[in-house]
Parts: structure tokens; C-alpha cells; sequence
């Protein structure tokens, strides 16, 4: 009996931040989506969502968050490779882990500052003869941004996966009379993909939502599920409309976290129907 | 007989830097469809002859012969040899077929024929019925025939073995070493093997080359090595060996300590410095006034087949004896020998020299 009680005890804390922190908030936002400006109990909202406006504004949203995540991806996982092979790993990978403790609104002024038309890009465009460039305020820059901020998130998972990796895989699929690609493709991509998926995880659902970025570096010309729900709630004040909104992001995430969840046979299967 | 070689090293040396040099000079040749041993503890280089063979590696210096072709820088993939891993390098996301198929799908082999190859395979292995086990469900053994298989499916001209059976409980060891010395003879392909294991190297072995620190020691039949290991370190490697000092008299005559014994080694320099061998299993216990030798029995171990007794002369020298008498601890007992129990090393001789000299001797040095 004693263990059992000093057991609950210590999980106090937990249950107390999960209800304050996550049970109650979710449980808010599902409550204020069911209410109109005026106070009356509606589904309006719900309905709202389905109209032209807020599916382009999710299938933008989700557009960038996948151009994010591909950028990301496809510079991440050679990085990681790399680092592997490198001789102090450790080191190397810190360094790229480093920025990630910046705050990143301290890292998003930063490009403000380089990205703006008196900045050093824009005077190096100028010794090669290209004229002041708008560069702010484009998808060009916001998409860049976003992805300098959400590597350190991509490659940790997959250097992970990668140094778990038995070299002597390698060797065997090499041995067995395979190419470099096709040990990559056959050996070395299935067995970290999960470093890649969670990778993903890590980088999808956050760009889904990204809000000062947007505003800052996209010049509000890129509106996303973030900055969609920050203005409902800021700007119109409609606290139900943001609040539906931020209800159906929470479903794509949960959506997003299922589709890369991580099986435990799930690498086996490709085996299988090959 | 030079194209049935398939394998040849010619002055191969290997190094990390400046300091460290993993092999020294290395000349061999592999002749096709024998049992080859490399055997010597670890750090010996034995698996780096291994990779370099595989592809794994590029010699620093030297030349590699594969079937008289010159293939030092024909990268693994390329090669027709493959390697059963010491881990065995099974691909855990792949089920057993689909591990012994991986080398036939990269040929781009049509499926009927991919799957009457894999099966086959896993007969020759005795694992039918496996096929869609995951790499996890397998004991240690089984997976050990999954990395047989999926080497033996590519129908390769070399086979590697990378002390595939280290891992494995005693008995299971002792019952793949037969299975691996019959797979080798059904399918006449040269196989590779490396080991520290000295009784695995006997046992399966058409022909061993003993290693240390990057060179070759001595190579050839398991008998040959085991019954005249050329110096110190082989009789020692091989076996429970005593090792003494002593000094070649005259021909057919050794002295250790003070007494003289007969033998059958000859053309060595009168009163030349040499070291002896003989193996615990050739000395016989006896009275002390019949034996050779007189000395004190200081311990005695049952070790089921035999005794094993630690036994000391009069000039200190310990002989290990295997004996299926017993003795009594602290007590004297004389030890008998025949002459051709006596092995006799010089010092520093090459594998040439010894060669020479044992050849000098003729057949009947070997009538025991």
C-alpha cells in the first residue's frame, strides 16, 4: 500500500500539468468553436471552414509546410550522413545543434536584417552588377528561413538513426554485389526511415502553424493555419472562428503523427511485398 | 598447376599511417575448391587478408590475383566472393527469403528463378520452411545458415568466413564446424575461413596459415602445423605445448638441461641453440627409474578425456602432461617418449629453411 500511494503522489505533478496545460486548453478551444461572435451556440464555423477561403488557406498551409520539410529533408539527410562519417561526429553535430538553442524570433530579425535591401546580400548581389533585389517578403525568403531554423530538428533524428546503423550491413549489401545506390535505397533508407519520419514530425507540424515568420520575413503575403488563427483571435476578434480552426489543425496533426507513426515492423513489410 | 590458383598475394601490405602496418609483405596463394584457415589472435591481420580479398579494402602496397587478373582496385560489389560476417550482417528489415534473394534480385533474375534458387539454398542449409521468418525470430544458429545461404545463393568462386562461429555456444560450434568442412566438400568452392580458435582451424582445414602481428608464421596441413610447428609462438598458438630451451649435440642428439636424448632431426650445426617442443600428449607416465625423465608431480586436473598433470623437473622446466593414468600429487614419476615426440625449432628460422630441413629428413621421419 505504501508504494502505491507514494506512487500516485509522485504523479501528481504530471496529472496536474496534463489537465492544466493540455486537457483544458484543448477542451477550451473545442468549447469556443460551437460559438458565433455574438455568444449563440452555432456550427456555422464549422461549416465557415468549409468554404473556398479557409481550404485555400489550408492547402497554402500545407503546401509550404511540405516545400519546408522537402527543403529540409533534402539537405538534412546527406548532412547526416556525412556526420557519421566524420571523425569527430560529436563535435560537428553540436554545432549544427547550437543555433537551435537561439530564440528563433532573435534568428528570424537576423534575416531581416540580411535579407534586407541595404543588407550584405543585397550587397553582394550589387558587386555582380544585380540591382537592389527585393528579397523580404517573398516565398523565396520565407521558405529559406523557415528552413534554416527547422534543420538542426531534421538532422538529429536521422544522424541517429544513421550511426545505429550496422556498417557491416553496408559491407554485406556491397558484398552481395550491390551498387552505392541500391545499398542506399535497399539497406541504408529502410532501415533509418524511422529517423526520417520522425524527422518529418518534427518539421511538418510545426510549419503548419508557423505565425512570426510569416509576418516578419513573408511580409503577411504567406497566410498559413498559424497566422489565420492569430488574426481571428487579435485582429477580428473572433474568437470561434480561431477557434475552429485551431480544432482542424489539431486533427492534421494527429492525422500527420498516425501516418508517421512509427511501426515497429513497419521497415519489414517493404520486404515483404517486393 | 598455376590456373588452378585463384587467389594470390604478392608482397601485399597493409597500413593505417606511418606507424601502425596491419600486414608486412604478405605472399600466398589460395589453390581453388580447398579449405583454407587463417588463424592467429586478434590483431594478427587475419581479417584484414579477409577484406582485402572481399573488396572491402585496397592493399597499401602489393598486388592481389584473382584467377591470375590483377583485382586491387575492383571494388567489392564487383567481385566474385562473398563473405558470411562475423555478426552476420542479416538485413533486419528483410524476412530469410528476401535475405537470401538480395543478391540474386540485384542480378535482375527472374522470379521463378530467384525462387528456386533461395529454396534450393536453404536445403543445402536445412532451413526450408523458414522463409518468412523475420531476421529476429532466429536463434544464433539459424541465423548463422540465413548468412551461409545468402553467400552460397550467388554461386561466388570464393567464400569468406569471418569467425562466423565465435558466437555461438560450444556444441552448436562444434556441430556447424562439421557442417561447414561437408558444405565445403558438396560444393567444391574455396572457403576462407579466419578464426582464433585453434581446434576449429584443425578440424576443418585442408591448409592453415598461422599469423602474428602481419606475417605469416608457417603454413600448411593442420598435421603438418601441429606436428612440426617451425618456432615458438606456432607450437605455442596450436595446442598445449611444452616449450624448452636445449641445445642440438650432434645429429639425431638434443641436450635439455643436462641429459641427452635421441631424435630424429638432423643438419643443424653441432652445439647449435634450439628450442624443443613436445606435446603433453606424447609424454607417457612411468616409473622413475624407466622413464627418460624424472619429475615431481605439482598438480593434476580431471579433464574427462584425460589427466592433465603439471609436473616439474629438476631444472625447474614445467611439462604438461596428458595422461589417462593418474598420478599422485607431489609425488616422482618418470616420463617416457619416443625419439619422434621431440620437435626441434631454430631460432629465427624462415619458412623456406624449415621446409628444406624437414624435406632433408625424408619419409621415415614421419613413420609415427
Amino acid at each position: 500500500m505504501q508504494t502505491k500511494n507514494t506512487k500516485t503522489f509522485y504523479l501528481i505533478p504530471y496529472y496536474v500539468w496534463i489537465i492544466l496545460f493540455v486537457i483544458a486548453p484543448i477542451g477550451l478551444i473545442a468549447y469556443y468553436s460551437f460559438f458565433d461572435l455574438s455568444g449563440n451556440f452555432t456550427l456555422d464555423n464549422y461549416f465557415n471552414f468549409f468554404t473556398s477561403v479557409y481550404l485555400k488557406l489550408t492547402l497554402s498551409s500545407f503546401w509550404y509546410a511540405f516545400l519546408i520539410t522537402f527543403f529540409t529533408l533534402v539537405i538534412a539527410y546527406p548532412t547526416a550522413y556525412l556526420l557519421t562519417k566524420t571523425r569527430h561526429k560529436q563535435l560537428w553535430l553540436l554545432l549544427i545543434i547550437i543555433p537551435s538553442w537561439i530564440n528563433l524570433l532573435l534568428k528570424t530579425y537576423a534575416f531581416i536584417g540580411i535579407f534586407g535591401l541595404y543588407g550584405p546580400v543585397n550587397a553582394f548581389l550589387n558587386v555582380f552588377g544585380i540591382g537592389e533585389t527585393q528579397i523580404l517578403f517573398t516565398d523565396f525568403s520565407f521558405v529559406f528561413v523557415a528552413v534554416y531554423i527547422f534543420i538542426p530538428f531534421m538532422i538529429l533524428p536521422i544522424f541517429n538513426s544513421l550511426d545505429k546503423l550496422n556498417p557491416s550491413l553496408v559491407d554485406a549489401s556491397r558484398d552481395l554485389g550491390a551498387s552505392s545506390w541500391t545499398t542506399f535505397s535497399k539497406v541504408i533508407l529502410p532501415l533509418t526511415i524511422n529517423g526520417v519520419k520522425a524527422g518529418i514530425q518534427a518539421v511538418f507540424i510545426p510549419s503548419l502553424s508557423l505565425f512570426m515568420i510569416t509576418r516578419l520575413i513573408a511580409g503577411n503575403k504567406v497566410i498559413t493555419l498559424g497566422t489565420a488563427i492569430e488574426q481571428q483571435f487579435l485582429v477580428t476578434q473572433n474568437w470561434g472562428m480561431g477557434s475552429t480552426i485551431a480544432v482542424f489543425l489539431i486533427i492534421f496533426m494527429v492525422i500527420i503523427m498516425i501516418i508517421t507513426g512509427q511501426r515497429d515492423k513497419g521497415a519489414t513489410s517493404i520486404g515483404k511485398n517486393k | 598447376m598455376s590456373d588452378n590458383i585463384i587467389i594470390r598475394f604478392e608482397n601485399v601490405s597493409k597500413s593505417y599511417d606511418a606507424e601502425t602496418t596491419v600486414l608486412n609483405k604478405i605472399n600466398l596463394e589460395l589453390e581453388r575448391g580447398k579449405f583454407y584457415t587463417l588463424l592467429g589472435p586478434s590483431g594478427c591481420g587475419k581479417t584484414t587478408i579477409l577484406r582485402l580479398i572481399a573488396g572491402f579494402m585496397q592493399p597499401t602496397s602489393g598486388s592481389i590475383y584473382f584467377n591470375g587478373k590483377l583485382i586491387n582496385n575492383v571494388p567489392a560489389n564487383e567481385r566474385q566472393v562473398n563473405t558470411v560476417f562475423q555478426d552476420y550482417a542479416l538485413f533486419p528489415h528483410l524476412n530469410v527469403f528476401e535475405n537470401v534473394a538480395f543478391g540474386l534480385r540485384i542480378k535482375k533474375l527472374g522470379k521463378k528463378v530467384i525462387e528456386q534458387k533461395v529454396i534450393e539454398a536453404l536445403k543445402f542449409v536445412n532451413l526450408v520452411g523458414y522463409e518468412n521468418r523475420e531476421i529476429a525470430e532466429m536463434s544464433g544458429g539459424q541465423k548463422q545458415r540465413v548468412a551461409i545461404a545468402r553467400a552460397i545463393v550467388n554461386d561466388p568462386e570464393i567464400i569468406l568466413l569471418d569467425e562466423p562461429l565465435s558466437a555461438l555456444d560450444l556444441k552448436l560450434r562444434s556441430e556447424m564446424q562439421y557442417e561447414l568442412r561437408e558444405l565445403q566438400q558438396r560444393l567444391g568452392k574455396t572457403f576462407i575461413f579466419v578464426t582464433h580458435d585453434q581446434e576449429e582451424a584443425l578440424a576443418m582445414s585442408d591448409e592453415i596459415f598461422v599469423l602474428n602481428e602481419g606475417e605469416i608464421e608457417q603454413s600448411g596441413t593442420p598435421m603438418d602445423i601441429y606436428d612440426e610447428p617451425i618456432n615458438r609462438y606456432v607450437a605455442d598458438f596450436i595446442g598445449e605445448s611444452n616449450i624448452v630451451s636445449g641445445i642440438m649435440v650432434a645429429d639425431f642428439r638434443v641436450k635439455i638441461g643436462g641429459k641427452e636424448f635421441e631424435c630424429v632431426d638432423k643438419g643443424l650445426n653441432p652445439n647449435e641453440k634450439i628450442d624443443i617442443v613436445i606435446r603433453p600428449e606424447d609424454l607417457e607416465i612411468t616409473a622413475v627409474e624407466k622413464g627418460k625423465m624424472k619429475v615431481k608431480v605439482d598438480t593434476q586436473l580431471f579433464r574427462g578425456v584425460h589427466y592433465e598433470l603439471s609436473t616439474y623437473d629438476d631444472e625447474g622446466n614445467e611439462w604438461l602432461v596428458h595422461s589417462t593414468k593418474k598420478a599422485d600429487v607431489g609425488e616422482f614419476i618418470g616420463l617416457d617418449f619416443d625419439p619422434e615426440a621431440i620437435h626441434v625449432m631454430r631460432l629465427n628460422e624462415t619458412e623456406e629453411e624449415f621446409d628444406k630441413r624437414l624435406e632433408s629428413y625424408g619419409e621415415d621421419a614421419y613413420a609415427n
